[in-house]
């Protein structure tokens, strides 16, 4: 019988509900690891739970320096979807969405992947030519995407404001139907115990403050909880890596910390099931379960390791909002945050060995990261375990800027913040 | 988050273009050194704590700044011309921008 099942809930039900086992255990660190993964939120967690799955790696610890999910796995918008336009960026993505959508299934944890379609709106002709080459792009490598025309979105969207007098008037959509959302802290807490069930030590409040070397060899960690030994020690800390590898003396990367923001409205009645972006700025909007509309737009624009952001951006994503649906106006909003995001320099990625002997390390996600969730931490689990990455994340190196192999999918250059 | 600009005292920082990390160092335009080229456009310090960096008022005086900022408070500690030679009211007309 799987642990999460019908009939387990019948059971535990009539032995009232006092036998359930802890999602996962609170160990005490050993001395010393086959495997540490830094970084507790959902690709460090997902990284764990396949190094145990796949390679059967399963003396691993997981280092979490606050509480389980308490970074960028908890703060994002939660859609999920693989509409790039590059190939490296088209096959990474597509084979996370396979993964996402046996997911639950896999974890026997409800993840709530609802693949509700991402639908990007296009108001000129141009920009639907370039959504129709990127939905080609896509297709080519067997994701699916499908051009909308105004009169398909108006069905599918009700109150988006369709009006040829609008500022930006919608000529189209590309949209992607097996793409949708997912539940982030149960993608979190499905990955944590599955790692835990399989041996795997997840030590919360557990903070990294510096590496043991031998020579130029990564050979443990110190954390807030005694020094901790480990044969490899891998990295997946997103807005936090510039602070966490200059720990180990690597001062420059091409990484720059973002904070993205995020908001949730109050609850209502369901009347978007689809996730919206609007193409003559930055902004997308899903409708939750419960109601309560989730909606983001750019970064604040500068360096920042503030886990808030500013007005500026608060005023321009809720503008953005009312230029597509002006019916919400009234709509209050419940709460906002914001997330540390790793800007890399294209866009795209890192997940590769090194930099350091005895290091592995998974970064740059920009504020794309949980989409990224299995695949990245599957990946990440392959390139730990036979020291070499998969095909799959081959391209995603530390060296590609230097080496000229970027790989910029919105072509903005070396402008993180563009990205 | 306000930025005091040395000609028009404190603003909002929507008035700002941001112009990213000022640390790095460019190399001489003739320089064919490549790693020198590749460290200035990729690699940053990207510190969580005090940072240097440029800002220009395009908003208002439209002078280049440069921003010393705490990246985990936001609290900025020093804000000075991004080239003191430019420091005067016909800073427009001169040269290019750093």
């Amino acid at each position: 019988m799987a642990e999460y099942s019908a009939l387990s809930i019948l059971k535990n039900a009539l032995s009232g509900n006092r036998h359930w086992k802890p999602a996962w255990r609170k160990p005490d660190p050993k001395p010393s690891y086959d495997v540490i993964v830094i970084g507790g939120g959902g690709h460090g967690l997902s990284t764990a739970y396949y190094l145990a799955k796949e390679h059967g790696i399963t003396n691993v610890a997981v280092l979490e320096k606050g509480y389980l999910g308490s970074g960028n796995v908890g703060r994002n918008t939660t859609a999920v979807r693989s509409n790039y336009l590059l190939p490296e960026n088209i096959r990474f993505y597509e084979q996370s969405m396979k993964l996402w959508e046996n997911l639950s299934h896999d974890l026997n944890y409800n993840v709530m992947f609802s693949q509700r379609g991402v639908l990007n709106l296009a108001h000129t002709p141009a920009q639907l030519d370039d959504y129709a080459r990127r939905g080609n792009a896509m297709r080519h490598l067997d994701a699916d995407a499908e051009l909308m025309t105004p009169e398909q979105i108006a069905r599918l969207v009700p109150g988006i404001d369709m009006s040829r007098s609008a500022r930006f008037p919608i000529v189209g959509g590309l949209m992607q139907r097996r793409a949708g959302t997912a539940r982030h802290d149960a993608v979190a807490w499905g990955y944590a115990r599955g790692a835990d069930r399989r041996g795997v030590d997840i030590l919360e409040n557990c903070a990294v403050t510096g590496f043991l070397r031998e020579g130029d060899r990564v050979v443990g960690v110190a954390t807030t909880r005694g020094e901790i030994r480990a044969k490899k020690v891998a990295v997946a800390v997103a807005g936090s890596t510039g602070h966490v590898l200059r720990m180990a003396g690597i001062e420059r990367l091409p990484i720059e910390s973002h904070v993205l923001q995020a908001f949730v409205s109050e609850s209502l009645k369901p009347f978007l099931d689809t996730v919206v972006t609007f193409g003559m700025g930055h902004f997308y909007m899903g409708q939750s379960d419960k109601g309560g509309l989730v909606y983001g737009g750019d970064l604040d624009g500068y360096n920042s390791y503030a886990q808030r952001g500013g007005l500026p951006i608060v005023e321009e994503v809720m503008s953005e909002m009312l230029a597509l649906f002006p019916s919400l106006a009234p709509v209050r909003v419940l709460r906002s945050w914001g997330g540390v995001c790793d800007m890399s320099m294209d866009g795209s990625p890192i997940i590769t060995t090194g930099p350091l002997p005895g290091m592995y390390l998974n970064c740059g996600w920009c504020y794309g990261g949980f989409k990224a969730t299995p695949i990245s931490g599957w990946c990440f689990a392959w390139t730990i375990a036979k020291n070499a990455p998969h095909e799959l994340n081959a391209s995603f190196t530390l060296d590609r800027f230097h080496r000229g192999l970027v790989i910029d999918d919105k072509g903005q250059g070396a402008t993180p913040r563009l990205h | 988050m306000l930025i005091p600009c040395p000609y028009c005292g404190p603003r909002d920082v929507s008035e700002f273009t941001y112009q990213g990390d000022a640390g790095r160092v460019r190399p001489d335009p003739a320089s064919t050194d490549q790693a020198a080229w590749n460290a200035y456009v990729y690699d940053r310090t990207n510190p969580a704590g005090d940072h240097h960096e440029y800002w220009q008022h395009s908003g208002g005086c439209r002078s280049h700044l440069k921003v010393t900022r705490n990246t985990l408070s936001h609290r900025i500690l020093d804000v000075a011309f991004a080239r003191p030679s430019t420091a005067h009211a016909s800073s427009r007309r001169q040269g290019p921008r750093p």
